[in-house]
């Protein structure tokens, strides 16, 4: 009986990770930094290997949310200036923008339904996805097709880009509004095209709970170096304006 | 009454306060006196009918087919039956987001039965009634596995004297074994109904998110979170007091 309940108790202990001395950066960001940012991380990491640098990837909107719950984060990036500025009082300065990106049209491979133009998704046989309202691409949807003229009532409100473009490539909905990073990462398994204009720009910060505020900020730095800059731009962001 | 081990007693306490402080402190952050305020809001209203809708459609679902099944894997004898009520348990203990992606590959536009569905234009993904498919999926085998119980315990000479007397066996099921098993009935659709009313995962995947046609009250809380926790607090206070009734209905209706 003894021995069970040190064993329940180890498997309990052990179950939350006992790190050893690799100091952790946690980086909460944008689902639209997903492949950009673990590339981003291992070129952190080569340059300072006693470091960890562990993502947490979601819509930015549940980002700030966890943040204003006390989430234990040493970074935060979020994909549009709307959510970055809802947890401005939570940040050690003010946001620094680290790239800026374009909405994209996202179909199904070999587009079957001709999906070209914003216009096209208010046919009555396309099933379109959007993000939810408050989700950064999300927003920036509406408004490009609020400014187009076009209205489109989507079948599923998702809560980050990266659910968009899954419902495509699922092939549930036929198109959906996703950035044209995603379109980039997702290349083969849909098809789709960039839409005119900047839409939204990442911005981030070192956030003022952080207990390592120097790595933190080094990180950042490393985004908008020259390097990091270069690293962005192959994943198809463009540069801070 | 006999003294109780101390550590017995601490670990029993710290087990309490691990169950009881986190919805001690829902109600507590729960904004009560906005909430004709906040429950008014057309986008919850819409919730929570919503999720009405589908639970009692997920329930009566559940009953009308989980009952003969019940049924089945009591009283009938063929190979096979006790891996049958083992698969009948498995949707129990799936992760429930896992539930989505396999009703997504058997019921979804590419799934299994994807050609039929499109040809019948009857694509449940995205519609409310793939809410309901994703909540009886979780739901069922509650009802399926509290009737089984029941029936499995019952005394067979009841249905046998009615057998005897010349009914048919439909009519004994229907006039002798289902009142018999009625409170059984009652208590695996209570289990089953708060299980669908509280289906997240399945429904979230398998149906998607669109505030009136698939968004229930546990999506809406899940987006209300990052857009206005206070509503979000209020509906979970909802949904924790509907729970709560559930629990005092089952202990006081229901034989133990």
């Amino acid at each position: 009986m003894k021995r069970l309940l040190a064993a329940l108790l180890l498997v309990a202990a052990c179950s939350c990770g006992g790190q050893d001395e690799q100091q952790r950066l946690t980086v909460f960001a944008a689902a639209s930094l997903s492949e950009s940012f673990p590339a981003l991380g291992a070129l952190y990491e080569k340059a300072h290997p006693e470091t960890d640098v562990v993502f947490s990837f979601a819509g930015s909107q549940s980002l700030v949310a966890q943040v204003l719950q006390g989430a234990p984060a040493d970074v935060l990036v979020t994909a549009d200036e709307a959510t970055v500025q809802a947890a401005a009082g939570e940040l050690a300065g003010a946001p620094v923008v680290l790239a800026r990106n374009r909405l994209a049209l996202i179909t199904e491979p070999g587009n079957p339904l001709g999906l070209r133009a914003l216009d096209d998704l208010a046919r009555p046989d396309v099933q379109v996805v959007l993000a939810g309202p408050t989700v950064p691409v999300g927003r920036a949807a509406r408004a490009a097709l609020e400014k187009a003229g076009v209205s489109v009532e989507p079948v599923s409100e998702e809560p980050d880009v990266k659910a968009v473009v899954q419902r495509v490539r699922l092939g549930e909905a036929d198109a959906g509004i996703a950035y044209a990073t995603d379109l980039a990462a997702a290349k083969g398994e849909v098809d789709g095209v960039a839409l005119p204009g900047v839409s939204n720009t990442c911005s981030g910060g070192v956030l003022r709970s952080s207990e390592q505020p120097g790595a933190a900020g080094a990180f950042l730095d490393l985004a908008r170096s020259p390097e990091g800059q270069r690293l962005l731009e192959s994943y198809g962001f463009l540069p801070p304006a | 009454m006999r003294r109780t081990p101390g550590a017995l007693a601490a670990a029993a306490l710290l087990a309490l306060v691990l169950l009881v402080l986190p919805l001690v402190a829902l109600l507590l952050r729960t904004p009560w006196t906005r909430l004709p305020e906040l429950l008014g809001q057309e986008r919850v209203r819409d919730a929570l009918l919503l999720s009405l809708r589908c639970s009692l459609g997920a329930l009566a679902l559940s009953v009308l087919l989980g009952v003969p099944l019940a049924w089945l894997l009591a009283r009938s004898r063929f190979p096979g039956r006790r891996l049958l009520r083992g698969l009948v348990t498995v949707p129990l203990v799936l992760p429930p987001v896992v539930g989505g992606v396999a009703l997504l590959l058997a019921f979804g536009r590419r799934g299994l039965l994807g050609p039929l569905l499109v040809q019948g234009g009857a694509v449940p993904a995205f519609t409310s009634y793939g809410v309901v498919l994703a909540e009886t999926f979780v739901a069922l085998p509650f009802l399926v596995l509290t009737v089984e119980g029941a029936l499995a315990g019952l005394d067979p000479r009841h249905e046998e004297t009615a057998g005897t007397l010349g009914a048919r066996p439909l009519r004994v099921f229907l006039t002798v074994t289902l009142p018999l098993v009625g409170p059984s009935v009652a208590a695996g659709a209570a289990l089953a109904w708060a299980r669908a009313l509280g289906e997240f995962g399945a429904t979230i995947t398998f149906a998607g998110s669109l505030p009136g046609t698939t968004q229930t009250l546990p999506l809406s809380v899940y987006a209300l979170l990052a857009e206005d926790p206070p509503a979000a607090y209020a509906l979970s206070a909802v949904l924790l007091v509907v729970s709560v009734g559930l629990v005092l209905a089952l202990r006081t209706r229901l034989p133990r």
